[in-house]
């Protein structure tokens, strides 16, 4: 389904809409309001687009300072081209260790490599300890916002569901007391898991450690009861330095959530006495965009999500709405790289606001990507660019905009016939607007009489 | 406030030329008041925006070639619009052969309250417009040509438009829940999205509505057509009015 569609079909429940774009809307506010809290944010912005630019230009030697660093800690290291390999890799390491059952905290990355039905189908019980994604988990859906997994949910909808599946009290919608039988229910699993998989928000060249971000410490959790340890990470999630932290963890926890820290923030440097890390590192169609300038400062993302939570788009659509494992403007950025057909209608999804632009903490120009990835979407004249050129033609200049063109021809028209065949059902724009009136003359008329 | 003795040539968008001559109108009269010599370069057609922003940059070449041939000439190009403007600067593609020139407009082209704020120097505008006004600050005006700080920078607020509306005798300043949210127009994206581009022209409509907009003006009519499409459709009985309007008509 195209994005136009999904977000239509959203949209049907206004009441949700509505209380979607005002709870997402409440995020953006909070980061507003701690980011003007501190005095050099526009400082930090620059610094850690200055330091993303860097690691991306230099990105092979820092990898393999980060390979040899990590090594040398005792943490086993795996490349993987694709998201196929990287599975493979999971798998091969939880054979080997005869494990059935794995916790994940928070990872985006094994989402984009739909590890969770690979493992599945292989015989593995896969849990995810993040409360929102174990939530989308029980329902098989996948997270609707890379940050707030389970945002598009209300509280009633998740009494429910824990109702069904933790027995839980019918109609008992406290918070406190629905998280408290998910910890219930989750410390089983921690406690079964001899593998933990996490994510990895930063991996550090001159250290060869890494660093996981969570607010609920799940990860960590997870890891420390385990004997394995398993981070997938993408390979541009490196910084250079432990010290460029101190940009980037005062950015994200801010920019994510409005927090002045992440509640976790774990660094792993190498394996207790008798137990094993591993690092995946996933290519995945990354080095694909690292090649292609005018989309390559994409991989900056640290996925913070705050685009989303200022998208008027995204709020109003929800995540689902774009089909891609990434949604919102860095995901309609990014899954055109990753298959251009399919995300065809995600860089239309957008009135080109700019302010993803303006909120991004590494200063990834989302909004011109997005202008960027139409010029490049209408060249290979796929479906969706056939439409459009096929909808400019046939809708737009039938619609006010197409007046700039038509001009008095169109003038006329409006002014002599009847309003049934004006807002006829092909008229996409008057179906809930109202066309301007048409005045008497144009302006050239006008200073042609008056000035000349 | 500087009294330019330079030309000022009036690019008025296609979609304003048609619609809204009245926009245009008072466009010239106050630069004319300002004490600008204000002249309307004949031929102008539209400057390409719809269709780069639908993925068809590629195709505005001959728009681009016309639009520079047509304004080269003059000190100053100014237009009633921020997102025109914006598109002319930042989208129009390079045409070859008139690579030094096309720079050089893009040095002398601006928006209509940039040009009074920053080319003209004026501080503030004496005259009188006893009305409640709200202001929808066009993102392409607000983001792309930066005509006002953006609500997610950490930076000293400003806002041209209203920096020159605000000390107008009687002006009632609407202060909105959302400073610079999208109304959804967006071009092509209202009638691509047209159920996204209605609900958010309706929120910002509301917007205005909760805090007892009278007027709503702005600096780009095609945000403003949305909104009182909308608004007229639905039966809300809110004013639109261009910035050059209240302008033109406080300061007579």
């Amino acid at each position: 389904m195209s994005h136009p569609a999904n977000a239509t079909e959203f949209l049907k429940d206004q009441a949700k809409a509505k209380w979607h774009d005002e709870t997402l809307w409440f995020v953006r506010d909070k980061r507003d309001r701690i980011s003007k809290t501190i005095p050099e944010w526009e400082t930090l912005r620059e610094l850690a687009s200055q330091i993303k630019d860097h690691v991306l230009a230099n990105l092979g030697s820092y990898l393999e300072d980060f390979e040899r660093n990590a090594l040398k800690n005792g943490i086993h290291i795996h490349w993987a081209t694709d998201a196929e390999e990287h599975n493979q890799h999971v798998l091969r390491i939880l054979q080997e260790k005869n494990c059935k059952a794995i916790v994940k905290s928070k990872s985006i990355l094994t989402e984009e490599c739909h590890l969770n039905p690979y493992l599945e189908k292989h015989g593995i019980e896969v849990v995810d300890t993040d409360l929102g994604e174990r939530i989308v988990q029980f329902l098989n859906q996948p997270p609707s916002h890379i940050v707030l997994p389970a945002i598009h949910l209300k509280k009633g909808e998740i009494s429910d569901l824990f109702h069904e599946k933790l027995q839980t009290e019918k109609g008992n919608h406290d918070p406190t007391y629905l998280t408290q039988a998910a910890r219930i229910h989750l410390r089983e699993k921690f406690l079964g898991a001899k593998v933990a998989i996490t994510g990895v928000n930063f991996g550090i060249a001159e250290t060869g450690e890494f660093v996981v971000c969570t607010n609920e410490g799940n990860a960590d959790m997870g890891v420390h009861l385990a004997d394995v340890h398993i981070a997938c990470m993408g390979i541009e999630k490196i910084l250079p330095r432990r010290k460029d932290l101190g940009v980037f963890l005062r950015l994200l926890a801010r920019s994510a959530t409005g927090q002045p820290i992440t509640n976790y923030n774990s660094h792993f440097r190498s394996p207790a006495r008798g137990k094993e890390i591993h690092i995946i590192l996933v290519d995945n169609g990354r080095t694909a965009q690292l090649a292609r300038e005018k989309f390559k400062n994409s991989l900056k993302c640290i996925r913070c999500g705050a685009c989303m939570n200022t998208c008027p788009i995204y709020r109003r659509s929800g995540g689902f709405s774009y089909g891609s494992t990434v949604p919102g403007p860095i995901g309609s950025i990014l899954s055109p790289g990753l298959d251009m057909k399919k995300h065809s209608t995600l860089p239309f999804a957008s009135t080109l606001c700019g302010s993803c632009s303006d909120v991004c903490p590494v200063k990834i120009n989302i909004h011109e990507q997005l202008y960027e990835w139409r010029q490049e979407i209408t060249k290979t004249h796929g479906e969706f660019g056939k439409g459009l050129s096929m909808k400019l033609a046939s809708g737009i200049f039938k619609s006010p905009l197409a007046y700039k063109i038509s001009g008095s021809l169109m003038r006329s028209a409006l002014k002599t016939l009847p309003d049934s065949l004006i807002y006829h059902p092909l008229n996409t724009w008057g179906k809930s607007r109202n066309l301007p009136e048409t005045p008497k003359e144009t302006f050239q008329q006008w200073y042609q009489k008056n000035r000349s | 406030m500087k009294s330019p003795s330079l030309t000022v040539a009036l690019f008025i968008p296609c979609y304003v030329d048609q619609f809204y001559p009245n926009v245009g109108v008072a466009t010239l009269e106050l630069l004319e008041k300002l004490g600008c010599k204000v002249c309307y370069p004949s031929g102008q057609t539209c400057c390409g925006q719809p269709l780069a922003n639908a993925g068809y940059e590629r195709d505005t070449m001959g728009a681009t070639r016309h639009f520079i041939q047509l304004f080269s000439g003059y000190d100053y190009v100014v237009a009633p619009s921020g997102s025109c403007v914006l598109h002319v600067k930042e989208h129009s593609p390079t045409v070859p052969g008139l690579e030094k020139e096309q720079a050089a407009l893009h040095g002398k082209i601006f928006e209509l309250t940039e040009f009074i704020t920053d080319i003209l120097q004026v501080d503030q505008l004496v005259g009188k417009f006893p009305h409640r006004v709200g202001y929808h600050a066009s993102c392409h005006g607000q983001r792309g040509l930066r005509l006002a700080s953006s609500s997610e920078l950490n930076q000293t607020p400003f806002n041209k438009a209203r920096k020159l509306l605000e000390n107008l005798e009687g002006l009632d300043w609407v202060e909105l829940g959302r400073t610079d949210e999208c109304c959804g127009f967006g071009g092509t994206f209202a009638v691509t999205e047209e159920a996204l581009s209605i609900r958010m022209g309706k929120d910002r409509l509301e917007d205005h509505q909760a805090h007892q907009t009278e007027i709503i003006t702005g600096g780009d009519m095609s945000c403003i057509m949305h909104l009182e499409g909308i608004a007229t459709r639905n039966g809300q009985k809110m004013k639109f009015m261009h910035v050059a309007e209240i302008l033109n008509q406080a300061i007579s």
